[in-house]
């Protein structure tokens, strides 16, 4: 092909604003996402301090108990669907073409589209802060009738941002799927991929498989507000539970559409610092696959306290156990990796080790969480919100902290700071666990989720969380002074910083330039 | 470094990345315009206040409509002009398998819901089964489906009656099936490249999809003004619309889709072994045909 270069001349970046706006380059496309990404972050994380704020101690202080459930509401959303997927995406798009060797995404329009949709979405979705009757006040869940019969006027505009939010990470997810099955280099068999595609491909089936359903149940609920349907309305033959089991049934591949791809991130950064090969990585594949099927079959284990069958809390319980049996495996293997191997702890290393750790722990209570009848003890109690956020915060959240460090000198060709690196490392431990580890304790004793006002013998931990929460909110003012700083004036970095890193993207120099891989790289 | 190696044992495609477009963004700003329209529209109709949703919705609509027709038309002409390659042919191919696949699941939510109903919620609260204490809620509700008496009728209204399968949707169905059919001619006629017959077995599927919807359209006039089944007629209802609504929804995308194919066949694009458009085209279809098959059995026999 010799004709395709008269629409295909410019080699740099174009200048100014339109590089941004119309980019087909998924390096570019990338750095929107994860830009995005870091200030949803940010706002979803002063919605958290707001939470926070008004639980600091017993009583009404600040806020009034609507716009705190707003305030929860948001946070979930926000930090779900604007802050940890899009993160993923980023990453997926920067990462996955150069360590696969193509040229760019297999669709790089569809993939520009995927990315603008975002901000429209969010903007919409933050704007109901500020209508009559006030944002969506009834959880990231929105359990219907709360969603639906009790819900305020803002709810269509919530529907609405969820799905055009959906059609983007169809989109997007579509763009992955193809990028992976067509656009390897010659050479780069299945095996030999690295786990960060591997995961972000199977990321890409559930994503594809669970975003249509989300959109189905906001369908749903949007006839019936506004057309006077049933589905989720005993009245009329349907049934709330039917949204639980809808919503669930996206909602638990959800959570593995935000940790899947932290697999990835981990399962290349502990083999660099390690200085050896991943352990396992033929059950790392099949770990994450089995996984990812598993997850379809799990979503009821949010509902052992609604009223299901016991023959349902049976199977939902056995089911979600077998969960554990896969990601031990995955455990067992990142700390075999590091066994015996010559290890050093720069930024993304720690931030990986403590993702190993630390998500272990909320993976630990999660498998609590599944016992059926404890379930009814736990049920919508803080441990619930110490569970999940054991996993996403030191889970998620730091596998996007570490891949930042990890990639960062490639993505802007420049070297963070380690000792600042370093300290924001161990703010952010601290932080996160002084935030979270009391929340197991209160939430044992009975502590709710959800409320902004509790008795006062939950008041001694809520207090320690809450300045492990300011404490945490604050150190991330110093991540962002970080990216800034490696990116105005960071060293110089080579194009491979990393002395024990392995994968395509190392042999393409840093700053990686605009268009890498044109002709593909032979794989060995 | 290998990045930048000739490569003389197997040469490779150049894998065509297209240059910097404005269509994607634009794309972006009609759907947000779309649904912010919607929103604003259903929100004030919900409260009964006049709205400019509807304008709104409107613009958004044909900005959308319009960019779409662009982008398509790009799209097509990059393809005359030889830009795709192969390569990205593979990657058109599983894209519009994987939306498929999408689509597939967006059904099959609303199937679930059907399934849930039928089996567990409408039993349960007629008193049956594990859950059967539910049936307190209503008293002396007794569950049957089709539901031609709702838990609580003075809230939704109950059909009198709901439409047969026997009917016109048996007649639709071997309307579709019969359209599937005289797709698979068109596409056998455009591999052996008999144009004349390419162009009369794709007017016919077309005219067949236009009759389906003329007779779908029929059944729901039938449905709103003759049984009282509608929307807010209960669960029955609101499954039978939603499920043949959004069928209905894909089967006009689908004749849509087809037309441009038609067109574009008049135009003598396409050859023998190069014709993507149609082929996706022709997986749409029968994608909506499958759908059509899982209605008629679910919906309308059982
Ligand atoms: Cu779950």
């Amino acid at each position: 092909m010799t004709t395709l270069d008269h629409d295909h001349s410019d080699h740099g970046p174009a200048k100014g604003l339109s590089r941004w706006l119309f980019s087909t380059n998924h390096k570019d496309i990338g750095t929107l996402y994860l830009w995005f990404s870091l200030s949803m972050f940010f706002l979803g994380g002063l919605f958290a301090m707001v939470i926070r704020a008004e639980l600091f101690q017993p009583g009404l202080q600040l806020v009034q108990p609507e716009f705190f459930n707003q305030m929860t509401t948001m946070h979930g959303l926000i930090m779900v669907f604007g802050a940890v997927m899009p993160a993923f995406v980023g990453l997926a798009n920067w990462m996955i073409p150069l360590m696969i060797g193509a040229p760019d995404m297999a669709l790089p329009r569809m993939n520009n589209l995927s990315f603008w949709i975002l901000p429209f979405a969010f903007a919409m979705l933050v704007s109901t802060l500020f209508m009559e009757g006030g944002a969506p006040d009834f959880g990231w869940t929105f359990y219907a009738p709360l969603s639906t019969t009790y819900a305020p006027p803002s709810v269509t505009f919530f529907i609405f941002a969820v799905h055009i939010m959906g059609a983007s990470s169809i989109m997007g997810a579509i763009n992955v799927i193809a990028t992976i099955l067509n656009m390897r280099a010659p050479g780069m068999t299945w095996m030999k991929m690295p786990l960060f595609v591997w995961t972000w491909l199977i990321t890409a089936f559930l994503l594809i498989a669970v975003m249509p359903v989300l959109a189905g149940v906001v369908t749903m609920m949007l006839m019936d507000i506004h057309f006077g349907t049933s589905f989720f309305s005993a009245a009329g033959g349907g049934s709330p539970l039917l949204f639980q089991h809808l919503f669930w049934f996206f909602g638990h591949p959800e959570v593995y559409i935000m940790i899947l791809p932290a697999f990835g991130v981990v399962s290349a950064i502990i083999p660099a610092f390690a200085r050896k090969k991943l352990f396992g990585y033929h059950s790392m594949v099949w770990a994450t696959a089995s996984i990812a099927v598993l997850s379809f079959i799990v979503w009821a284990h949010h509902m052992f306290t609604v009223g299901i069958p016991f023959a349902g809390e049976l199977f939902f319980m056995a089911s979600t156990m077998l969960i554990a049996v896969p990601t031990g495996v995955k455990v067992f293997n990142w700390v075999a990796t590091m066994f015996h191997g010559s290890m050093t702890f720069e930024t993304p290393m720690l931030f990986a080790i403590a993702f190993v750790v630390l998500f272990t722990i909320g993976g630990f209570s999660g498998l609590m969480l599944a016992v059926a009848p404890a379930d009814f003890q736990y049920h919508d109690t803080y441990f619930v919100v110490a569970h999940f956020h054991y996993v996403l915060v030191p889970g998620a959240v730091f596998s996007i902290i570490a891949a930042t460090y990890y990639w960062l000198p490639k993505w802007c060709g420049r070297m963070y700071n380690e000792t600042l690196g370093k300290t924001h490392f161990w703010l952010s431990f601290i932080g996160v666990n002084v935030t979270f580890f009391p929340q197991h304790f209160i939430g044992l004793a009975g502590m709710p989720r959800r409320i902004p006002d509790y008795a006062v013998q939950f008041a001694d931990f809520n207090m320690v969380s809450s300045i492990g929460a300011f404490f945490f909110g604050s150190s991330q003012l110093l991540f962002l002074f970080i990216i800034i700083h490696t990116i105005v004036a960071g060293k110089k970095a080579e194009a491979k910083p990393w002395e024990g890193a392995e994968g395509l993207e190392w042999t393409v120099p840093s700053p990686a330039p605009h268009h890498t891989f044109e002709t593909p790289p032979d794989v060995k | 470094m290998s990045a930048t190696q000739e490569h003389h044992t197997h040469p490779h495609e150049h894998y065509f990345v297209p240059a910097k477009s404005r269509l994607p963004i634009l794309t972006a700003f009609a759907m947000f315009v779309l649904v912010f329209g919607s929103a604003r529209l259903f929100v004030d109709m919900s409260q009964n206040k006049n709205s400019i949703g509807e304008w709104i919705l409107l613009a958004g609509f044909l900005m959308l409509a319009w960019v779409l027709y662009v982008w398509f038309a790009h799209i097509i002409k990059e393809n005359q002009a030889g830009l795709a390659g192969p390569q990205l042919n593979r990657s058109y191919v599983w894209g519009m398998g994987w939306f498929i696949f999408s689509e597939v699941m967006f059904f099959a939510a609303f199937f679930g819901a059907l399934f849930y109903v039928r089996t567990f919620a409408g039993p349960w609260i007629g008193g049956e089964g594990a859950k059967g204490a539910t049936n307190m809620l209503y008293e002396g509700f007794k569950y049957s489906w089709p539901m031609l008496s709702n838990p609580d009728n003075s809230q939704f209204t109950p059909p009198q009656g709901v439409i047969h399968g026997m009917g016109l949707p048996a007649l639709n169905t071997l309307i579709l099936i019969a359209s599937s059919f005289t797709l698979t001619m068109a596409h056998f006629s455009l591999r052996l490249n008999e144009r004349p017959q390419l162009v009369r077995w794709m007017l016919l599927t077309v005219a067949l999809g236009i009759v389906f919807l003329m007779l779908q359209i029929t059944e729901y006039y039938e449905a709103y003004n003759h049984l009282g089944l509608t929307l807010a007629s209960g669960i029955y209802g609101s499954t039978f619309f939603m499920l043949t609504g959004f069928h209905g929804a894909h089967v006009t995308i689908g004749t849509l889709m087809l037309i441009v194919q038609l067109l574009r066949c008049q135009q003598g694009h396409f050859t023998e072994h190069d014709h993507f458009g149609f082929e996706a085209s022709a997986w749409y279809w029968h994608f909506v045909d499958v759908v059509w098959i899982c209605l008629f059995v679910f919906v309308y026999l059982l």
